[in-house]
């Protein structure tokens, strides 16, 4: 993108994302618009305004506040916010008395600076064998010279890098860190691409491709599939899959992550409306999908993390 | 002795005199002993009262086998209550011993008397037996120190939490006994006479607190070899040895070394007639038990007894009955914040154990029953009975014995052993709030006991609680202990440092940082009270600097400081001449070398504590000023003025609310804005008390800890610049203010690494956490690793609550439903519906690290 990326969460003391204790960085923006997305405020790559809008309590501050005048209060006394005027300049934020307002994303800071702010759980990683994770969004989609530059960092540091990424990237840029990459953490949602397409709005033959290319690059691959009841949990959907790892990757390590809806309070304060459809597969279905993997010869397959 | 009733007796002639002349001095003596006596039959008429809990009967309770399932269900269902037994027998021998007897014999006569009168008794299936008072949850009062007015004793019964049944019999013998003899002699009193008028505005409003007001200094743990490990006849021997080599020519000091040397083998009588009381009664009821296995137990405790009574423990059994009648003797002698703890349990029984197995005496299964029945009489024990600023302090019935197993030994090799993992699977099985439980973790720890000390952490009520070795041996080396000494050293209470066996290292009072700027910001005036209680440092508003509000906040603490160091100086006095403890004594080196009492500085080491308290809430509340008013210059020092005053209510305050709530440095967050705000508080607050004189040829020193004394300091202190509202909690031990951080348990861990905790005695840290954040094998190594870490950084002590703060909200609504639910709360675990609201709430808004 050649611009500054946007950093919506640094979120130290991670531990599903990756080995070890664990320091993510996500990014904000991303190809995919994953129907189930738990952190909708990742898709966008520019900053917004996430607002509470049930803790309102009406008393007009943000209304004054506004230098776009996007903001009024609504026939039920709340405040209501006109998005298309917004700018996300976050006047509002310090205004409203029930601290309900908040903007998602900031231009993220240098890399030295933002190096040493991961290096502060150094011991952590060090005693836990833990490391930066680098996610989003997706991380990959951000200014290459920027991320190739935090990677080399960490690396030359002695941290352990994961990237965790949707796969639908230039091959390129993927090329350009993979020399800092200890672990890449590789989303595969559907493999039926009519499917896929209707589900994230993207194909998924990069995707597949670029999976290809880092398995045959030697790379250390953790897959992570979504799953998503009723979308993308059939035993055909997850056969394909296991039949696609097989026959073009091999039995790579394998995470299954159930679906969960605790991203559904964000929608609401992005003003946008959760999907209410989707639920996670029960722990029966859970559990035949583990062991169709284990039964296809994969050793290393867990749910959740 | 001939007993003074009986030379009353003889001088009245005959039995009764009953004429009609006024009564003689004797008479009235014996008239007096007789109404004790009588009042001793009517208070021992009542039997226990009950309490339900969630095990509806001993079946579904817990313990290893149906025997510890019917004692804990026993201790769990018995309803804590009041035992004026001891008080009424102590009244007894003052009334015929006071001025006859020097004050240490007086208190050694005290404990054998009470061991030679109180009611003993031996519960079905008890392996270990003894109790403080008349059975289990019987809380002996201790005049002596704190005379109870009849208010109070209607206030323990009465209140919600942490209440003791009082019965008409237990109000009337206070009102007709007690209250007449001990209200002008309670330590108490002599001490708050004591006390200038600066120290008493100061305690008013909540400054600091006085530990020596309801309960006498303790603070050790049993650790010498003397003391683990040496038979009764043979200390008695010892102190006669001390008391036969007097000087009386050279020695200016050798009558008073006598005199408590005395009074040492007096209270060592006490407990050696106690264990033959508990013999004798143990071989009648083997002799009256039909049941064959039962009369077969009960004459091996009676074999027990009678060989702690005079010599060296033979078995892992015997070791664990002598500690107990050791415990027994050290918390019935006076009333010692933190009751009395064996140390390093797993270290004095290893021996005993390997003998025992090796020799086909004792199988894994026994050894581990026992320590259940060892738990479940630390369990039968409520600490004594608080009021007024004392149970706002600590409103816990936990009497904080803090048992620590693993870290090193003496000689520095690993101290793990097969009884470590017996200690940690009892302490998972009973689920107690006390013994509150804790491991030391050093370098040479293995993993697989950090792991399972984290599993069983993990069951969420907060015990165990993890120590560091390596830095407590630090903290003791800087306090002056020898490398031997400071191996046998760990902490005992809530987190407080001591080398054990050697060392009295006592507990005054906790003190209010937080209320310090509260003063400072109006010029030494107490906002809440509109009373000048502090110095005049100056209006906030005309300072031009953060240095200069900095250097007025630190000599308003450096005033009340000095205030507080004097007047506990006058009280350990008091204390030592008042309350001398004889047995305590005899059981910490070098007391009997040196003919001197544990109170008035006999150990080896002296060391008084001072706690500082809301180290977050006072680095927050700084930062925010030096940030905004002086940095940033967001808002003037006059518009924050008037924010406090108002408490932030107000449409002109909100964003200023927002911006010291949400966008201020706060510690917690590994941000050295305001970390070096909290190092330059910790280091001003550290060097005024370390190194004073202790009037115990000691030192002074610091420690980090709350207790529950931060719900009652943030009652009494106004709101903070850092959105802190009026009358919320500080913020408790080292941990941050609640809800300040929000970066994660790894950022807090360094927050507080920030701190030099080698330099005071003890720190203590709360993590909570939803279960869901340390679920699974990775979960259990994360907590491992997160611990590991912050001892890696000379972090001194952390512990886990991992309980969804939905539960909590849940009990709070309906407490009737949790009845068991333990969570932790500061240095110790509290049953959650014996806490008031206030310390719930504190609990339910902790940072939950979620993930």
């Amino acid at each position: 993108m050649g611009t500054t990326p946007l950093i919506f969460n640094i979120q130290r003391f991670s531990t599903h994302d990756g080995p070890g204790i664990r320091t993510t960085v996500f990014f904000k923006g991303c190809p995919l618009r994953c129907a189930w997305c738990h952190n909708p405020e990742s898709q966008s790559f520019t900053s917004e305004l996430m607002v509470d809008a049930d803790c309102c309590s009406g008393c007009g501050l943000c209304v004054d506040v506004c230098p776009e005048g996007a903001i009024a209060l609504a026939p039920d006394g709340r405040a209501r916010l006109d998005r298309g005027r917004c700018t996300a300049c976050g006047s509002c934020v310090d205004y409203c008395a029930q601290a309900a307002r908040e903007v998602a994303g900031e231009a993220a800071p240098p890399v030295e600076e933002l190096v040493s702010l991961l290096l502060k759980d150094r011991s952590f990683f060090e005693q836990s064998g833990g490391g930066v994770t680098l996610s989003g969004g997706e991380c990959l989609v951000q200014d290459s010279a920027y991320l190739e530059d935090l990677c080399a960092r960490l690396h030359a540091s002695g941290v352990h890098v994961a990237v965790d990424t949707c796969g639908d990237v230039s091959w390129e840029r993927i090329e350009r860190v993979a020399p800092y990459v200890g672990l890449w953490l590789y989303d595969l949602k559907a493999l039926d691409d009519e499917l896929h397409r209707s589900l994230t709005g993207a194909s998924n033959a990069r995707i597949l491709d670029n999976l290809v290319r880092l398995v045959r690059m030697g790379a250390d691959i953790r897959v992570r599939m979504p799953l998503v009841h009723p979308v993308n949990d059939s035993e055909e959907s997850i056969g394909s899959t296991v039949h696609f790892l097989l026959d073009k990757v091999g039995r790579l390590p394998v995470s299954l992550l159930p679906y969960h809806a605790a991203g559904n309070g964000k929608y609401r304060r992005l003003g946008r409306a959760p999907r209410e459809d989707f639920s996670a597969p029960d722990d029966q279905a859970l559990e035949r999908i583990r062991q169709r993997f284990v039964d296809a010869g994969f050793s290393d397959v867990e749910i959740g993390g | 002795m001939e007993d003074r009733a009986e030379v009353a007796a003889k001088a009245a002639g005959q039995d009764g005199a009953a004429s009609a002349a006024p009564a003689s001095f004797f008479d009235l003596e014996r008239a007096q002993l007789a109404r004790i006596d009588a009042a001793l039959e009517a208070i021992r008429s009542h039997t226990a009262p009950c309490r339900t809990t969630s095990h509806a009967t001993w079946e579904d309770d817990r313990g290893m086998n149906d025997r510890v399932k019917r004692l804990r269900h026993q201790s769990e269902t018995t309803q804590p209550y009041l035992d004026m037994e001891r008080a009424l027998i102590e009244t007894k021998t003052y009334l015929a011993h006071e001025g006859e007897l020097s004050q240490p014999e007086l208190r050694g006569m005290v404990l054998r008397d009470y061991f030679a009168q109180k009611t003993i008794r031996i519960e079905p299936g008890e392996l270990i037996v003894g109790e403080k008072g008349r059975g289990p949850q019987a809380a002996p009062t201790f005049p002596e120190l704190c005379c109870h007015t009849l208010e109070d004793m209607h206030n323990m019964n009465d209140r919600e939490q942490v209440n003791f049944r009082v019965t008409e019999d237990d109000l009337v013998a206070q009102r007709d006994i007690i209250i007449p003899f001990w209200c002008r002699r309670a330590s108490r009193e002599r001490i708050m006479e004591a006390q200038t008028p600066a120290w008493h505005d100061a305690f008013e409003a909540g400054i600091f607190t006085e530990f020596y007001e309801q309960r006498a200094g303790g603070h050790t743990c049993l650790g010498s070899e003397r003391g683990a490990h040496a038979g009764f006849d043979e200390i008695r021997a010892q102190i006669q040895d001390a008391i036969d080599a007097l000087d009386y020519f050279e020695d200016d000091r050798a009558v008073d070394k006598h005199q408590e040397l005395s009074g040492m083998l007096l209270a060592l009588e006490g407990v050696q007639v106690l264990a033959t009381r508990y013999a004798e009664l143990a071989e009648r009821m083997a002799a009256d038990e039909p049941d064959r296995h039962r009369a077969e137990e009960l004459a091996q405790i009676a074999e027990n007894c009678r060989v702690v009574a005079h010599d060296r423990p033979q078995t892992y059994w015997q070791w664990i009955q002598r500690y107990w009648f050791i415990h027994l003797a050290i918390t019935s002698e006076t009333n010692p914040w933190d009751a009395y703890t064996p140390g390093r349990l797993d270290q004095h029984l290893i021996g005993y154990y390997t003998a025992d197995v090796v020799a086909g005496r004792l199988t894994r299964e026994q050894a581990l029953e026992l320590l259940e029945c060892l738990w479940v009489k630390f369990n039968n024990q409520p600490a004594p009975p608080k009021v007024g600023v004392t149970l706002k302090e600590s409103g816990t019935y936990s009497d904080f014995a803090n048992i620590n197993t693993g870290g090193i030994t003496p000689d520095g090799k690993d101290g793990v052993n097969d009884v470590s993992y017996l200690i940690l699977d009892c302490m998972d099985e009973m689920m107690f709030i006390q013994p509150n439980s804790n491991v030391q973790i050093s370098r040479k720890t293995p993993r697989a006991f950090l792991r399972r000390a984290c599993e069983v952490a993990r069951a969420g009520w907060g015990q165990p609680a993890f120590y560091n070795t390596e830095e407590i041996i630090d903290e003791l080396l800087n306090a002056g202990k020898s490398l031997a000494d400071a191996r046998r050293g760990g902490s005992s209470g809530c987190v407080e440092t001591g080398c054990w066996g050697y060392e009295a290292y006592p507990l005054t009072g906790y003190f209010n940082l937080p209320k310090i700027l509260d003063i400072t910001l109006h010029d030494g005036v107490d906002p809440r009270t509109g009373k000048m209680i502090g110095i005049k440092t100056g209006d906030p508003r005309s300072f031009a600097t953060f240095d200069e509000l900095m250097d007025a906040y630190l000599r308003q603490m450096d005033y009340f400081i000095d205030i507080k160091v004097r007047g506990s100086n006058i009280n350990t006095r008091l204390c030592a001449q008042l309350n001398p403890v004889p047995f305590m004594s005899l059981m910490t080196e070098d007391c009997i070398a040196r003919g001197e009492d544990y109170n008035a500085g006999g150990a080896r080491y002296n060391t008084t504590y001072l706690q500082g308290v809301g180290i977050g809430s006072i680095t927050d509340a700084l930062a925010s000023l030096k940030y905004n008013v002086f940095d940033e210059r967001r808002f003037g020092m006059d518009e924050l003025l008037r924010a406090l005053d108002a408490n932030f209510q107000g449409a002109e305050f909100v964003r200023m609310k927002n911006l010291v709530s949400r966008k201020t440095p706060k510690y917690g967050n590994d941000d050295d804005y305001a970390d070096g705000v909290m190092r330059a508080v910790f280091d001003h607050f550290h060097d005024a008390v370390t190194g004073r004189p202790n009037m115990r040829r000691g030192e002074w020193r610091i420690d980090m800890l709350p207790t529950t004394c931060h719900i009652y300091f943030g009652e009494v202190t106004g709101a903070s610049p850092s959105g802190r509202l009026a009358g919320e909690p500080v913020s408790d031990g080292i941990s941050p203010e609640r809800g300040a951080d929000t970066q994660g348990p790894t950022a807090v861990i360094k927050s507080c690494s920030k701190m030099d905790h080698a330099a005071t005695g003890g720190t203590l840290l709360n993590q909570k956490f939803a279960p869901a954040a340390i679920e699974g094998d990775k979960g259990l190594d994360n907590l491992a690793d997160l611990v590991r870490t912050y001892f890696d950084l000379d972090g001194h002590h952390i512990q886990f609550n991992i309980v969804d703060k939905a539960t909590l909200i849940d009990a709070q609504k309906h407490p009737e439903q949790y009845p068991d639910l333990i969570v932790r709360v500061a240095g110790f675990s509290e049953k959650w519906c014996n806490l008031g609201r206030e310390l719930q709430d504190e609990i339910i808004n902790r940072t939950e690290q979620a993930f």
